[in-house]
């Protein structure tokens, strides 16, 4: 019997696979076609303190291994999310759920993060400073080590609960701005949100997306997402729960070589609503395939 | 799901139409539509349901247009290919509610070019119910006219209209409308344009109806927001509370 369990701030997960946040919901879609309790946790749809519509459609364009979102933060707000969503998801999911925290101010962070963490089931926050979609928020945050920083400190200012800073990719030096999360306080961080991407129609010469850009994922950006991995959990103590393009048990394995205590699993989900399941159910046969014991052992495996 | 390709046929220079055998136990509703894994691309395509037999062996017949690297991809697929599916998607037109659905007795279906085939497999179990459907079916020219015979071999009325003249009324839909007799209920598919035409119509006449909408998505089954749309009653996921709306609650 090998052992997928990982623990992350102090929290066990019978498994590292998490479905992130934007593509999985509330739970509600998945229920139907698995039980979900199988997850180790999953990321719930990025929060914000007044519902939001979002960004006009089209808000998709597929691309060569990967898809393209300009979903915007679409959500109820988060009172709507105390009130309606984590009343109903507590009815068929009995796991501590990572609530995903956006912000289009330092204080709207704190305010949504402080809100949340009062919340008995969720067990982590990740702080989405890093949604390429959203003017004026989200990715702004991201991409400066200080405005990262700031909110960073903000939001442990008011959280018991473990924070995780979720990062964009779309940076010149990811690692600054992760050591800058990690000295403001932060307990961990996940990594990387979509890489901006665009697709023109040819047959109307305009962007297929209304908001003409938008956040690329899906298995193209896996080695850009494992380098990223790599290069951030070599510089900072505190665990990274790495993601970008996972789609199977061995790139979770290659992630977690890469130095990923956990990982999450995107764009997959929505090509094949299986698919944790299915890289969960695979996880122990490729362990054994490549002689790993205990999960744990391997993480940063490859840094040697 | 796995299905197993039995036909995929062009019936014009750009559709097609494809039988599948496999479990559509899924499908249970007019108007839903299957989310279809096109070997070597990533997102899946979403394609409405022509008809369909409910079986765990049974068969469902799509007619799609290839309207791009995808569905062109989906074109070259053989007979006897093996095709990964996820069926019964969407909420479908509803013969039961609102009550206006379950009262009216001739309800008009109209279809706008790839939005006629969803119409077939509702006329069908609207005659099962005993009620008098009449049909228009718009295409921009003769050439792209599909269908026709399937919705005469139901002995259903079907009037043509093409943008060109070529056949049928020249002009549009809603003027194949205006020919037709009294209606007492609306179902549609098709263009946003052409939806929006039904919707006005359906204004003047004082009648309700269904509208079947498209629109770009990646899941097809409510998890990704990207297909959502703006109603009377908050926001609404194309892929899973619709496709169908109600007249009611449409804003343009």
């Amino acid at each position: 019997m090998v052992d997928t369990s990982v623990t992350l701030s102090g929290i066990r997960l019978d498994n590292p696979v998490i479905p992130a946040s934007g593509t999985f919901g509330f739970g509600q879609e998945f229920k139907d076609f698995y039980d979900i309790n199988l997850l180790g946790t999953f990321s719930f749809k990025g929060t914000t303190r007044e519902g939001r519509f979002g960004n006009e459609t089209p808000r998709i364009a597929e691309c060569t291994a990967g898809m393209l979102n300009a979903v915007g933060l679409q959500n109820p707000g988060v009172d709507h999310v105390i009130c309606h969503e984590l009343p109903e998801l507590a009815k068929f999911f009995h796991k501590p759920v990572m609530a995903n925290v956006n912000g289009f101010s330092v204080e709207e962070y704190a305010e949504v993060a402080q809100k949340l963490d009062r919340e008995p089931q969720v067990g982590w926050l990740e702080i989405n400073v890093s949604c390429p979609n959203v003017h004026g928020g989200g990715m702004a945050f991201g991409t400066n080590p200080n405005n990262a920083a700031a909110v960073t400190s903000a939001v442990k200012a008011v959280a018991r609960k473990p924070v995780y800073i979720k990062l964009s990719p779309n940076v010149t030096d990811i690692v600054a701005i992760a050591k800058a999360c990690e000295d403001a306080g932060a307990d961990g961080l996940s990594l990387i949100n979509t890489l901006l991407g665009m697709r023109i129609s040819l047959r109307t010469r305009k962007p297929v997306l209304a908001n003409a850009m938008g956040g690329f994922s899906g298995p193209a950006i896996f080695p850009i997402a494992l380098q990223m991995v790599y290069q951030v959990a070599k510089a900072v103590k505190i665990p990274v729960i790495g993601m970008g393009g996972v789609a199977s048990a061995e790139d979770v394995i290659e992630m977690m070589l890469a130095g990923a205590t956990a990982v999450q699993v995107g764009a997959q989900n929505l090509v094949n609503p299986y698919a944790c399941k299915e890289i969960i159910e695979a996880l122990p046969q490729a362990m054994e395939k490549y002689r790993i014991q205990t999960l744990t052992d391997i993480i940063g495996g490859a840094w040697k | 799901m796995q299905w197993t390709v039995t036909e995929n046929t062009a019936l014009t220079a750009s559709v097609f139409r494809m039988t599948l055998t496999g479990d559509t136990r899924a499908i249970t509703k007019p108007g839903q539509f299957v989310q279809v894994q096109v070997p070597g691309f990533y997102l899946r395509r979403p394609l409405s349901v022509f008809d369909w037999q409910s079986a765990e062996n049974g068969s469902v017949t799509l007619v799609y247009k290839a309207i791009g690297l995808g569905t062109e991809a989906l074109a070259r697929v053989a007979a006897g290919s093996r095709l990964d599916v996820l069926a019964g998607l969407g909420n479908g037109f509803n013969l039961e509610d609102p009550h206006a659905a379950k009262q009216a007795q001739k309800p008009l279906l109209i279809g706008g070019g790839i939005g006629v085939p969803p119409l077939y497999g509702l006329c069908k179990r609207l005659l099962a119910q005993g009620k008098t459907p009449t049909a228009i079916l718009g295409f921009n020219t003769a050439s792209d006219i599909i269908l026709r015979d399937a919705f005469e071999a139901l002995a259903v009325p079907t009037l043509l209209s093409t943008a060109d003249g070529s056949q049928g009324v020249k002009g549009f839909v809603t003027d194949a409308a205006a020919l037709a007799g009294p209606f007492d209920y609306v179902y549609t598919c098709g263009p946003e344009p052409m939806l929006k035409a039904v919707y006005e119509l359906c204004a003047s006449r004082g009648v309700s109806g269904q509208f079947s909408f498209e629109e770009r998505m990646a899941c097809g089954f409510g998890a990704c927001m990207g297909c959502s749309c703006r109603t009377k009653y908050g926001s609404k996921r194309i892929c899973k509370d619709g496709p169908v709306l109600v007249w009611e609650e449409i804003v343009w």
